[in-house]
């Protein structure tokens, strides 16, 4: 059981190892990195490749760690009581499941993804080291105790927005995802466009790469804009010829909304290609 | 068996502990590394590093402890003996060819400039007439003109092996102590959040509604509760102007981040020292002013302050009354600082200025120990530190 990146995703040396090394041992596997730069899709890959059934459970800024193991509706069983519904007898009616539960019980060897996990409050990974270590919990309401069948493989992935308690990191394995370089970057392009003009390819990665390094911008570009971006000029059929003209009045790379998302940014550009255009005339 | 390796993180300040030291152990007990020091960094790496910002001191002890380990040289990674080179070289190029090398310093000349461009050189480069690239009519990179061409594998992917992958450190700019961003200072800033409930009861309290009406013999009784509220607030003092220009980005950034992050900011300016002025608006700092004595009746002693200058003046500034190089001030700089220390519990000073410069500067040593040393270096890692501080 080894991943080795998939027909869809190139995955560079150091991040499958990190992978086998979590599978192999079984720990969670802890993944930063820029947005956009295939964090989720990785989770997303390694199952497919895997074949095993993934279960997301994306993080929100309001989520508990509780809802992961289960709920107790309390106010549906309120209400049932008041109108003499049956049911109310039985509490486990009213337990709901979480995503750690499903994943936990699951019949085939899972992968759980805990997608954002910094979007959280401060406590909730604190919250989740007994479950994630022993990969069981305890449902104070009917008594019982739910422990995996096997233990799921744990995907997390953080965007960095706070910083995860150290107890909790020293329970995972790390690996930070850096931003593909110009040769990986090729093979992702050829991985999701394979019959691309290569030239087109060549000049486009000019052009973003560029992008990239003007000083100042606010959202750098990344992988997942520069393939939306590369998809577009297919669509539109755009010659590679244009994206070189760095003569013309047309500084600016068509279509640069799919590069470029924040309105400053644009404007920055814009200026940068205008105060170009003038040194050259 | 790696203890040294361990020891060596530790005492770089590396964050690990035993039950990663053992985790590596299992990891290499499973076979997972198959005996590659490449496959071993990238184990130990994602092991033991637990955050970005960490990975560049690990990079340098895995460097120096596993110095002169590197891969045996496998298929197409070999170092070709320049003799081979010279020969091969000497089979097909023409006469003319071969004196135009001459005529260029020979191959001596030639390696050893193509050795300091490779170190000059940081980046894949295309066309011109000097770098290392494709294409272009330097002598060094492939499909190029000059006869002298020294054909660099343009055809395969050169990561992690001409250089070992932790020698280059590419995750040097990771490291906290180098520099600041807008959304790094939010997140240093955060550790001042602390959220109360205050205010009016707007949200619906379920546990306590569910508890009440259970007591009530399951009627009904709702109970709520206010909505949870930031209730940090905080009083940041810029310097500005002099010789504080150097370093206006950095206040910018800190300022704009810190003005999103909190609901009760309070700002206000003054220069090189703290006296009995300060202002809001720095283009009409002369006529706009607001009295120091005023700001401290104004702010409730539960504001935290945060003074924000590099601290670089002469002593006299503090020290003495009309000390100051823009008016005559009746009261020494450093009896209105103490006055703020003694109004507000929680101060820190944020000092733009590495810190290791410090102790040249007399009169950052000066304010420093007026803080009782809570000054900390404007970067993440002193943020992070001087957020802690307030925090306590």
């Amino acid at each position: 059981m080894k991943f080795t990146g998939t027909e869809n995703y190139v995955a560079s040396d150091d991040l499958r190892i990190a992978v086998n090394a979590a599978i192999a041992l079984q720990r969670p596997l802890l993944i930063k990195g820029e947005p956009g730069t295939g964090k989720t899709v990785l989770a997303h890959e390694v199952a497919k490749a895997l074949g095993k059934p993934l279960t997301e459970w994306h993080i929100k800024s309001t989520t508990k760690a509780q809802q992961g193991l289960y709920e107790y509706d309390a106010v549906s069983r309120l209400r049932d009581s008041q109108l003499g519904d049956g049911r109310v007898k039985d509490i486990s009616n009213y337990i709901k499941r979480g995503k750690l539960w499903d994943a936990f019980t699951s019949e085939e060897h899972p992968l759980l993804l805990i997608d954002e996990i910094d979007k959280a409050d401060i406590e909730f990974p604190n919250d989740l080291l007994q479950e994630l270590d022993r990969m069981e919990f305890f449902v104070y309401e009917t008594q019982q105790t739910i422990k995996a069948k096997q233990r799921p493989i744990v995907m997390i992935t953080s965007n960095n927005e706070k910083e995860l308690p150290d107890a909790f990191l020293r329970r995972c394995f790390f690996h930070y995802i850096r931003f593909p370089d110009r040769e990986t970057m090729a093979q992702i392009i050829a991985v999701h466009f394979p019959d691309i003009q290569r030239n087109l390819v060549r000049e486009a990665m000019t052009v973003f790469y560029d992008i990239r390094d003007v000083p100042g911008l606010k959202k750098k570009p990344s992988t997942s804009e520069l393939l939306d971006w590369l998809k577009l000029l297919m669509v539109e059929d755009i010659p590679p010829e244009a994206l070189r003209s760095k003569d013309s009045a047309k500084l600016i790379p068509p279509l640069h909304g799919a590069l470029l998302k924040n309105e400053q940014d644009v404007h920055l550009f814009e200026r940068l290609a205008f105060m170009a255009r003038r040194e050259k005339t | 068996m790696f203890t040294n390796f361990f020891l060596e993180l530790r005492q770089a300040k590396v964050p690990v502990s035993v039950k990663e030291y053992l985790a590596l152990l299992e990891a290499m007990n499973a076979g997972l590394a198959e005996y590659s020091i490449d496959d071993f960094y990238y184990l130990s790496r994602s092991i033991m590093v637990k955050d970005e910002r960490n990975i560049d001191k690990f990079d340098k002890v895995f460097g120096q402890v596993f110095k002169g380990m590197e891969t045996p040289a496998g298929e197409g990674t070999a170092e070709i003996p320049e003799e081979w080179l010279r020969k091969l070289a000497e089979k097909l190029l023409t006469e003319e060819e071969k004196k135009q090398i001459e005529a260029l310093g020979g191959w001596e000349k030639l390696m050893e400039t193509l050795k300091k461009r490779l170190e000059e050189q940081q980046k894949r480069h295309q066309g011109g007439s000097k770098w290392i690239g494709t294409a272009g009519t330097s002598p060094f990179g492939a499909h190029g003109f000059n006869p002298e061409g020294v054909r660099i594998g343009q055809d395969k992917n050169r990561e992690g092996r001409a250089v070992k992958v932790w020698d280059k450190r590419e995750y040097k700019n990771l490291d906290d102590n180098i520099e600041l961003g807008t959304r790094n200072i939010k997140i240093a800033l955060r550790r001042l959040r602390k959220f109360t409930r205050e205010g009016a009861e707007v949200e619906l309290d379920l546990p306590d509604t569910i508890r009440r009406t259970a007591a009530n013999a399951g009627y009904l009784d709702i109970k709520m509760v206010p909505e949870r509220r930031n209730k940090i607030k905080v009083l940041v003092l810029f310097d500005i102007g002099g010789s504080m220009d150097a370093h206006i980005r950095v206040c910018e950034e800190l300022f704009s981040a810190a003005r999103t992050e909190f609901k009760h900011l309070e700002f206000f300016y003054f220069h090189n020292c703290l006296y009995e002025k300060l202002w809001k608006d720095n283009r009409r700092r002369h006529t706009d002013t607001t009295s120091t004595q005023q700001a401290l009746n104004t702010f409730p002693s539960d504001y935290k302050v945060v003074f924000v200058g590099d601290g670089s003046m002469s002593p006299y500034e503090i020290v003495y009354p009309g000390g100051s190089v823009e008016h005559w001030n009746e009261e020494a700089g450093q009896v209105w600082i103490q006055r703020m220390l003694d109004t507000y519990r929680h101060a820190i000073w944020l000092n733009p200025v590495p810190e290791r410069h410090w102790q040249y500067t007399p009169s950052i040593q000066l304010l420093k120990q007026l803080m009782s040393d809570r000054m900390y270096p404007l970067t993440l890692d002193g943020l992070d530190r001087g957020m802690r501080e307030l925090n306590r």
